[in-house]
């Protein structure tokens, strides 16, 4: 049968037809810039439009950065310079100021012969965090980590080596105390030993103990006084400090604002609410102008200090909020499987609620990161010297009288640098989470 | 024979306020509220004791006192022999002229510049996301001196206006952008302008009700009413006629050149147009982040089911879309309005006048009252955080989800 039926077909191919290309309309470039450019009336109307606006930044920028010096002492040189190489009136940078006065945009009046400290202290920062940011590196490095603040404070301030040391010994006795007094009296003992132990030490014993060491051995790197902290240096010093130390601050309110416990709650509610209902430059102010009358008659204090303390109780309130969203967001199972597992409160919050709450919450972290370090700018207000306060010293030299925008190129950038980062890694981190859950 | 007995009831131990949970939490907080107010009464008598070694009081009357200043930009009537307290009134409106102006910006920039950002079209989304983060990752300082740079730098003087100068005044001869300002069109309000007034706030009233009305018939009898132009035409049409009618109470003042400045109009400061435009683009980028990720958070089904109900696309958008997006939208709205208006305390580096400069500035250096200015200047930027913050929530009820 099938040979009768394929004998009556006149034709049959027995070869396949080479593929042929898509019409030119349907492939490649063209099909790209048809499906998305040029879509639709409005779409194409939006694309010419956005590139006229690229088109018009481009002229503008590019001559300007093109024609620019990069190496005179004054504007004028510039000026000078420019006429002579591209001809008067052509738009040309000048940044030359930026070769001429980048020390002092990233240094401040940090003494000139010590720079490297600063940036020593940066890399010790960056050793120290680098193994809490990335899980893969060794463990070892932590014991660096809980080192590092010692080591930059010294490599930033200087003195004498014994006072950090000794601070440092003091938490050594805290956990001590933790230890011996857990061993012998129970627990709630030994957490109230472990606070009042190296609060006694630090009061009674550090200082003698530092004086005598510091007699007997005078090893140290020279002091610099917070004064002449500025430019980047200042902004990463106050901004890291704020947020090292806003983190465990922030948790605790949140859990304040959590809790069952009447008075902490409320106490809680207020701190921050009173916190974030008011500007930063407010409590900036409030800490340069009256915080003098809060404390005990005769004290005073490091200004670029109190702007730490206040950075860090600011950021604080924000970090709560943030944190409490990732609490309030946890299924209320979570809570009551960590009840019925048997632990207490502060072992349910540390093994079982916080790990998953702070997961949910590390974009609005880092935001506030993120913010905070961008809110760093505004000490210039309290005569503070961060890159924006320099670049309005730097404009009232006579050499540099009248330049604008490479200066606010050159800030800009960086801070963008820094930011930009931050809010990478807050990606990175959360896909990671993310696909460790599936 | 085994008898049950209770098993002994022990007396209260001094311990169970530690051990026992039923009483810890009130031990805690007996604590933690006697610290608490050891804490305040230290800190009251530290301040009472700095106040008498300087022979200072705590005292509000220098609020009556005169100000002696000059403010340049004002809202409500003001001149130097009044007193601090009606400065500080001057400086309370600016701010608030400003957070209002910046709030409303920015929204609109940020809806378009998110919507815009999950375009489909390439250039159109890239040049959105160079924008936010440019704006996001800069700090607002640093874009309200540059754009107050760009304003006073990059603009012609008065004098290039006069004849034979290189600049020319927009709009035909009513908008000049000089490097002291814009000079707007001051409107003059002549007599029957108040009824006009009420003309038009009734016909916009008339709009809303009339639009309440179309959505009532839609939802009830599934008839469409034309929505958007009758209610436009009922919003607009009575104002032009009774403009007319009155016999046009309302004119304007154009800005003339004379002198080395422009006179007449109403100039607008750099100071307050650097603050408002960096404030605007600024939170602007921020509101479009969260408007993008409002309208990602309703899941593709949604468009999908009711493009098969066969509601065409604007709709799907008014009725599907947006009700669902804007759940997810306004909380972190309410945060940014917050957020735009305390930075608008910013303006202390342009030298607009808002209530920083004028009660925690001016004021606290001319009477030495810090203490006081500093609390009355934070207890107001806490008054208005609650106060927006409570009205926008009133508003996020009324569009949660309700569960019944």
């Amino acid at each position: 049968m099938s040979d009768t039926n394929a004998q009556s077909v006149g034709f049959v191919r027995d070869k396949m037809l080479p593929e042929s290309a898509p019409p030119t309309l349907e492939r490649g470039v063209v099909k790209w810039i048809r499906e998305n450019l040029f879509s639709s009336v409005l779409n194409s109307v939006l694309t010419l439009g956005s590139i006229y606006v690229i088109y018009w930044i481009v002229a503008h920028l590019y001559p300007w950065l093109a024609n620019s010096v990069w190496s005179a002492s004054s504007l004028n040189e510039c000026r000078e310079i420019r006429d002579a190489t591209v001809g008067p009136g052509v738009p040309s940078a000048c940044f030359a100021v930026i070769t001429d006065r980048w020390e002092q945009l990233l240094f401040g009046f940090y003494p000139n012969d010590a720079y490297w400290r600063p940036v020593m202290a940066l890399v010790a920062f960056l050793v120290a965090i680098a193994p809490v940011l990335f899980v893969s590196l060794p463990r070892k490095l932590l014991w660096f980590s809980a080192a590092s603040p010692f080591v930059m404070f010294s490599l930033l301030w200087g003195g004498s080596i014994w006072g950090p040391i000794t601070v440092a010994v003091g938490f050594g006795v805290g956990y001590a105390a933790f230890v011996l007094l857990g061993r012998v009296a129970g627990a709630l003992v030994s957490v109230l030993g472990s606070i009042i132990a190296p609060v006694l030490f630090w009061m009674f014993l550090a200082g003698p103990i530092a004086g005598a060491l510091t007699a007997v051995a005078p090893i140290g790197l020279p002091f610099v006084e917070s004064r002449s902290f500025g430019g980047f240096t200042l902004s990463v010093i106050i901004g890291v400090s704020g947020i090292v130390l806003s983190m465990p601050l922030g948790i605790l309110l949140a859990l304040g604002r959590q809790s069952d416990l009447f008075i902490i709650n409320k106490v809680s509610v207020a701190f921050i609410e009173v916190i974030r209902g008011v500007p930063l430059i407010v409590w900036l102010f409030t800490a340069q102008l009256i915080l003098g009358y809060f404390l005990p008659p005769g004290t005073t204090f490091d200004l670029t200090l109190r702007v730490i303390i206040m950075v860090t109780l600011f950021s604080s309130a924000y970090i709560a909020e943030v944190v409490r969203g990732g609490l309030a967001a946890l299924p209320k199972g979570q809570y009551e499987g960590a009840d019925s597992l048997g632990l207490d409160y502060w072992q349910s919050m540390r093994l079982i609620i916080l790990p998953q709450a702070l997961k949910i919450s590390i974009p609005g972290i880092v935001n506030t990161f993120i913010g905070l370090f961008k809110d760093t700018t505004l000490v210039v207000f309290i005569g503070l010297f961060d890159p924006i306060g320099l670049s309005n010293a730097i404009r009232a030299s006579t050499d540099w009288n009248g330049i604008y925008w490479e200066l606010f190129v050159f800030i800009g950038l960086l801070f963008f640098i820094f930011c930009y980062s931050m809010g990478r890694y807050s990606l990175f981190l959360e896909r990671k989470l993310q696909r460790e859950n599936r | 024979m085994s008898t049950i007995t209770d098993p002994p009831k022990p007396g209260f131990r001094l311990s169970q306020l530690i051990y026992d949970t039923r009483y810890r939490s009130l031990t805690i907080q007996t604590v933690a509220l006697i610290l608490l107010v050891l804490a305040f009464s230290w800190l009251i008598s530290n301040t009472i004791q700095n106040l008498e070694a300087l022979g200072k009081d705590f005292d509000f009357g220098f609020l009556s006192s005169r100000a002696g200043y000059d403010i340049n930009q004002m809202l409500i009537p003001y001149d130097n022999s009044m007193s601090h307290g009606r400065a500080a009134l001057v400086g309370i409106a600016n701010t608030l002229l400003v957070a209002f102006l910046g709030c409303v910006t920015a929204t609109v920039i940020g809806v378009l510049v998110g919507v815009l950002r999950l375009s489909k079209n390439w250039i159109v989304s890239r040049l959105m996301a160079v924008y936010v983060e440019a704006f996001r990752n800069v700090p607002l300082l640093l874009w309200i001196v540059l754009i107050f740079a760009l304003l006073t730098e990059s603009t012609p003087q008065p004098r290039d206006f006069r004849e034979g100068g290189d600049a020319s005044m927009l709009f035909s001869e009513s908008v000049a952008i000089t490097n002291r300002g814009v000079f707007i069109p001051n409107p003059i309000w002549g007599p029957n302008s108040g009824i006009l007034i009420a003309v038009f706030i009734a016909s916009i009233i008339g709009a809303i009700l009339y639009r309440r009305y179309a959505k009532k018939v839609l939802f009830d009898t599934g008839r469409l009413l034309p929505m958007t132009w009758p209610a436009l035409a009922i919003a607009i049409i009575p104002t032009f006629l009774f403009y007319f009618i009155l016999g046009r109470p309302v004119s304007l003042e154009y800005p003339v050149l004379g002198g080395f400045n422009f006179q007449g109009g109403l100039q607008l400061r750099n100071s307050l147009i650097a603050l408002w435009v960096a404030l605007s683009l600024y939170t602007g980028a921020f509101i479009a982040e969260i408007v993008r990720a409002g309208i990602l958070s309703v899941s593709k089904g949604q468009t999908e089911a009711s493009f098969a109900l066969g509601l065409r696309p604007n709709r799907t958008m008014n009725l599907v879309i947006l009700p669902q997006a804007l759940r997810v939208i306004i909380p972190p709205l309410i945060s940014q309005f917050l957020n735009l208006t305390k930075n608008s305390s910013l303006a202390i580096a342009v030298g607009y006048m808002d209530v920083r400069a004028t009660l925690g500035g001016i004021t606290i250096n001319q009477t030495g009252r810090e203490l006081e200015g500093m609390l009355l200047l934070g207890m107001f930027y806490l008054a208005l955080s609650l106060i927006i913050s409570s009205l926008m929530n009133v508003y996020n009820n009324s569009k949660k989800l309700k569960e019944r």
